[in-house]
């Protein structure tokens, strides 16, 4: 068992600390676009030097260690409480380490303990799968753009959104605007079309697994992320909404049924420091390969 | 590039403007959503925090002890300043602060408070954690650790080249609303 929480504290570090590479080439694709001399080629310039750091001396990139997501595909049969169990002291050890903040508060008193861990923290997506190998992946998502997320329902008078893909286009591409710089562009959109209000913004979530140049099998998702991505990257927030070329990074949208008398769109916006790793262990806990 | 050091005279923050790239050197405290609530309900400072002609910080840093029983801050970025958008801009005025740092900008109630007293608001990189931990070059002290925890303590810090961008100034000029507006255009004619 103390394989599975040592392999679980380096995976805890390791999102913490080192940016994955299609994000950090998304990153590096972005600088070169920004006009030399900006404020948001300086923006990106910290950025980039930022990650450098962060990976060098194995800190976190930022101070914001976010909601701890843990996504687990295990065989049938698989103890999920000790998982858990080993999950939760994982994290305790973590945060002593300084590989995250003390970042969970109790909503009630307001008291923080120290420990990331109580009621909700950390989160763990369970899911089982034939293989018999187990694949953990952890996405940290900070506060700041968890806070710019939006949810519509359409149709949207407002917005003069209407229950189809040309509806969901203008509620995205409102959520983008209404965020500016505030959930420390440039962003992902993962975006849910459908679903409850619950598992809406579950399965936007769920987006951010995904590698940032990949393509949406389905073709009319495809096009609508392609389209919003084009789109939001000519408004000029750019980088920290200082302005400039490159206001998103991604965008990535997935579609599940919903009610007839629903039409949730679900959008969770995730910042430039996008945590995401994952590893696969064997039946002993032991780190086999990474993910990312 | 310009060199902002302690102390942040009026006459230095009111030559500020919107757009200027700065390097700030000196004394911040950090104070973000349970110390603005505190002085909101009328709570007063700790003795040795004095905010008068200084900066307030955003920010809940990652801060660890060494071997010697120092602080040693390992992470320390801004976080979002609109929350404390309905409590800044009385404190500006109570305290006296010249400076506030953050990320996101905040609203007009603080923008016209930077104007009649004298304040301006640096946009820190979002993020960027290790760049801002690098800059902190001493864990002065600590107030309220118990009361509100590490993250939302007061942490007087020494910082030397902490590099902003002033996007609120102390003439009524916010970035924030220019490029809301810019991109509300540029948005309406793609739709």
């Amino acid at each position: 068992m103390n394989a599975l929480q040592d392999s679980l504290i380096e995976l805890i570090r390791r999102t913490s600390a080192e940016i994955p590479d299609d994000v950090q080439k998304a990153i590096l694709d972005s600088l070169e676009r920004e006009k030399k001399g900006t404020i948001a080629e300086s923006a990106m310039k910290i950025i980039e030097r930022n990650i450098a750091l962060a990976k060098q001396k194995s800190q976190p990139i930022c101070q914001d260690t976010g909601s701890i997501l843990f996504y687990v595909d295990g065989p049938v049969g698989m103890d999920q409480i000790a998982f858990e169990d080993a999950g939760c002291l994982a994290v305790k050890k973590a945060t002593k380490k300084g590989y995250l903040r003390q970042n969970s508060v109790d909503s009630l008193t307001g008291v923080n303990d120290g420990t990331n861990v109580g009621p909700g923290s950390p989160t763990f997506h369970f899911h089982q799968h034939r293989p018999e190998e187990i694949s953990v992946r952890l996405v940290l998502k900070g506060g700041g753009c968890e806070n710019v997320g939006a949810q519509y329902s359409l149709p949207n008078e407002k917005l003069n959104a209407n229950r189809d893909l040309g509806g969901c286009r203008k509620v995205i591409l409102d959520a983008v605007l209404q965020a500016q710089g505030k959930g420390c562009g440039p962003g992902i959109l993962g975006v849910c079309i459908g679903g409850d209000r619950a598992t809406g913004y579950e399965f936007s979530k769920r987006q951010f697994l995904r590698l940032i140049p990949d393509r949406n099998p389905a073709p009319e998702l495809d096009a609508l992320e392609q389209d919003i991505l084009k789109t939001a990257n000519e408004l000029g927030i750019g980088p920290m909404g200082f302005g400039g070329k490159t206001t998103l990074l991604g965008v990535k949208i997935c579609a599940v049924n919903r009610l007839p008398a629903s039409f949730f769109v679900s959008v969770s916006y995730m910042c430039w420091a996008y945590r995401r790793q994952g590893v696969a262990l064997d039946a002993g806990g032991k780190i086999v390969k990474w993910l990312y | 590039m310009i060199d902002l050091s302690f102390p942040f005279t009026e006459e230095k923050i009111r030559a500020l403007k919107v757009g200027d790239e700065v390097f700030i050197s000196g004394v911040v405290f950090t104070g973000r959503d349970a110390v603005h609530k505190y002085l909101h309900e009328g709570g007063r400072l700790p003795p040795g925090v004095n905010l008068r002609d200084g900066i307030l910080y955003h920010c809940g840093p990652v801060v660890l002890k060494d071997e010697q029983g120092n602080w040693k801050v390992t992470a320390a970025g801004p976080t979002t300043s609109t929350r404390e958008e309905p409590y800044q801009a009385e404190i500006i005025k109570q305290f006296g602060i010249r400076g506030v740092i953050g990320k996101g900008g905040m609203g007009d109630k603080t923008l016209a408070a930077c104007q009649e007293f004298g304040c301006v608001y640096f946009h820190a990189v979002g993020g960027a954690a290790q760049v801002l931990a690098e800059c902190v070059k001493k864990v002065r002290n600590v107030y309220f650790l118990e009361k509100f925890g590490s993250p939302e303590a007061i942490w007087e810090l020494e910082v030397e080249h902490f590099p902003a961008v002033v996007t609120m100034d102390s003439h009524g000029n916010s970035l924030h609303k220019e490029i809301l507006a810019a991109s509300q255009v540029e948005l309406a004619k793609r739709l």
